[in-house]
């Protein structure tokens, strides 16, 4: 009875160390889940360029990269809104190389491209077909409703060192099953060669077409990415150099809430970038509020020599 | 035998129940340390850790003595030069009272110690009763609105007998006030201590020379405090009424101390008694007090606040963090301010046998490192805005700051 007992305890003792082995083995490999908040696997990141790596080039290859850096704006209107029309114009929109507004329908006292649509798919591909035809010589693209605040320095820095002869799809990476897709509402990025790619794939109706699918309707983020990845081209996350979010979906007063409530010991720190480009659900008056707060309020005597200026738009008061 | 095979039977099986039993409390713990500590009575356990963590940095940020709290460090952020705002903290020394409570220890006051006051030279949480673990002093007087004005007397009086020498201007707040310290010290920065001064949001009536809104927060001078207190030492002040902004206003007054204009060059006001929103977007009343109160002009819109705002009220916990957030950590790289005033006289001379080599060499016969680029198109303003540099630049000497709005010294830091 003894020798079995102690055969049995043996026994435990040896199959607990197997397992916990195992364990350890298994938790070299990557399957192991970070925070709950970040599982989708972000297979791409674009990261705005280091100090080093811009001042490694030379002055002239900065003036290059700094003409090249314009940013065309197509921002999306619902005449039922108009408020988010002008204050967009008022305020964030004046920080684009030229901000063109796009709109379902026409109305009074609405300068906005008409688009006469009201399928939201549909929308996105003519506004995205008429930026590209009107692009001029400006090379990246900004994709954003009205209701979203965006501060364009931030994406210019980001996408600086870039080639937008190049595809690129940046903004808030999301996975849906397997289809890696940018969340509309914290704002797209797309490059000059992509948002090319994606007007030419827009005319096969079997890969891209305009009404979506006929079974099932899929939301036009989602039947962008479709699109874009038939052209090879596909979402990338941008973050900053700590991996913080650059595309946000809420607003600051809504992140800070957040990072109060999860008790972070440092609330600012944990809430968010420093060099943010996107965020959303703000009131037209709270986005005045943010212009004050991003281009004028500062501590005195503190200054970053950042490699490239900015000048503030002409004719404006509030940034 | 028959023992043999029965004990290695019971050997496999307790192999078995092993490596089930372990692989099932793995699991359990896993999912227990992936959960965030906000379910049940796993609260109160996480609460004391995060308190014991909490203290434990503030170590770093802080000496207490008593219930006073001396800055350790002037804040520093990742990638920034501060050089300047480091000059003025040694040369502009704060002492900074926060008028609190018991009750607002922890819904209000812990949010000015997280954010804000980090930036002063000396902080003391004013309050009716001593705790020595946030820590607050205790004034010895009650809770309430008739008590503001004993609660000023008592701690400006603690102020001056215990740390008279450890500051050169001394700043009341309240729980609920948002204090940009750094651009306290630039508006202080052309003002000696030594004369009788005192800053804040200037409101007309009641007093000759107008006083200064308490909830904006308001600044003096050494020598104003020296005279306020003086002035009860002599009796020629006395509690008058609990109205603490008036009653101070008319103290300082009849001591002589001046109400000063603290708005910047452009006439912008720096400290605000509402929060950013309401002043930036909100129309006030004809019929709404604040027109009949505020010495200077009112101007609605985007000039009503200097870019080099002082202070607001009426702060939330929420909005606390987020003026943080706007002021110390969210900007628009490589965006050039509208407004970018001179350095302060007194400092000239200062940071000038202290300046680093790089700044003032722009001019080295070539392109300016910087570029600059427009918005809206401004393609022409890439030539134009860089040229100043290369012409100006090589024109200066070693060690000379020019006071110049032109100027764009970010620029040349991209060589240094």
């Amino acid at each position: 009875m003894l020798s079995e007992g102690s055969s049995f305890m043996k026994g435990i003792a040896l199959g607990g160390t197997f397992c916990l082995l195992l364990s350890l083995l298994g938790s070299f490999t990557p399957g192991m889940q970070s925070s709950p908040e970040d599982h989708h696997h972000h297979h791409h990141h674009i990261k705005a360029p280091t100090k080093d790596e811009l001042q490694s080039l030379s002055d002239s290859q900065m003036v290059e990269l700094s003409q090249r850096v314009r940013v065309y704006c197509v921002i999306m209107v619902q005449p039922s809104v108009l408020v988010y029309w002008s204050t967009a114009k008022d305020t964030w929109g004046k920080h684009c190389d030229n901000a063109v507004f796009y709109s379902s329908e026409s109305a009074k006292a609405l300068e906005a491209v008409d688009l006469n649509e009201q399928d939201e798919w549909a929308k996105l591909r003519k506004a995205l077909k008429h930026a590209y035809d009107n692009a001029g010589d400006l090379r990246w693209f900004f994709v954003a409703r009205s209701t979203t605040f965006a501060i364009i320095e931030n994406l210019k820095y980001l996408v600086l060192a870039k080639d937008p002869n190049e595809p690129f799809y940046i903004g808030h990476a999301m996975k849906s099953g397997e289809l890696e897709y940018v969340e509309y509402q914290s704002g797209i990025v797309l490059s000059y060669e992509a948002l090319k790619r994606l007007v030419n794939v827009f005319k096969d109706e079997d890969k891209c077409p305009e009404r979506g699918r006929a079974l099932w309707k899929l939301s036009e983020e989602k039947q962008l990415a479709i699109c874009l990845k038939y052209t090879g081209v596909f979402a990338e996350n941008g973050e900053d150099i700590q991996g913080k979010r650059l595309f946000n979906s809420k607003s600051v007063g809504s992140l800070i809430q957040d990072s109060m409530d999860k008790k972070n010991l440092d609330v600012v720190e944990g809430c968010c970038s420093d060099l943010a480009i996107t965020f959303s659900g703000m009131s037209p008056n709270q986005m005045q509020v943010m212009m004050f707060g991003v281009y004028r309020l500062r501590p005195y005597g503190h200054n970053f020599h950042d490699s490239l200026i900015f000048l503030p738009p002409e004719g404006s008061d509030n940034d | 035998m028959k023992g043999l095979s029965g004990s290695r039977c019971c050997f496999y099986m307790g192999f078995l129940v092993g490596t089930l039993s372990l692989y099932f409390l793995r699991q359990v713990w896993f999912d227990m340390s992936m959960e965030p500590a906000v379910l049940g009575e796993g609260q109160d356990s996480s609460v004391a850790a995060l308190s014991k963590e909490r203290q434990a940095s503030d170590s770093n940020i802080w000496r207490m003595e008593g219930a006073t709290l001396i800055n350790l460090n002037h804040p520093h952020h990742t990638g920034e030069d501060s050089h300047v705002a480091d000059e003025l903290y040694r040369k502009v020394r704060i002492l900074c009272w926060v008028m609190t409570g018991p009750s607002n220890l922890q819904t209000k006051a812990r949010h000015v110690k997280a954010t804000w006051s980090r930036h002063c030279n000396v902080v003391v949480f004013m309050s009716s009763i001593d705790d020595p673990d946030f820590p607050t002093v205790g004034l010895g007087t009650g809770e309430g609105r008739d008590q503001l004005y004993w609660k000023t007397i008592r701690a400006f009086h603690y102020a001056l007998e215990h740390h008279g020498n450890d500051a050169d201007w001394f700043l009341k707040a309240d729980d609920d006030t948002f204090v940009v310290v750094d651009n306290l010290r630039w508006v202080l920065s052309n003002h000696t201590p030594e004369e009788p001064l005192y800053f804040g949001k200037r409101f007309k009536p009641y007093a000759k020379q107008g006083y200064m809104s308490g909830g904006a927060g308001y600044v003096l001078s050494k020598e104003a405090l020296r005279r306020f207190v003086e002035g009860f030492k002599t009796k020629v002040c006395t509690h008058t009424t609990s109205v603490e902004d008036l009653a101070l206003g008319q103290c300082l007054e009849k001591m002589g101390v001046l109400a000063m204009d603290s708005r910047d060059t452009l006439q912008r006001e720096t400290f605000h008694p509402f929060v950013p929103e309401h002043h930036l977007t909100g129309k006030f009343s004809k019929s709404f007090w604040y027109w009949s109160y505020c010495y200077y002009p009112i101007v609605e819109g985007p000039r009503c606040c200097s870019d080099l705002a002082v202070s607001f009220h009426y702060v939330d916990p929420e909005l606390m963090y987020t003026l943080e957030y706007w002021t110390y950590h969210l900007r628009a790289y490589g965006y050039r301010y509208r407004y970018r005033p001179p350095l302060p006289q007194g400092l000239v001379e200062r940071l000038a046998q202290t300046e680093r080599p790089t700044v003032g060499t722009a001019g080295r016969g070539r392109t300016p490192a910087g570029i600059t680029v427009g918005g809206d198109g401004d393609q022409s303003k890439a030539e134009s805005g860089a040229k100043p540099l290369s012409d100006k630049g090589g024109k200066e000497t070693l060690g000379k700051i020019p006071i110049d709005n032109n100027r764009t010294e970010v620029t040349q830091e991209r060589h240094g």
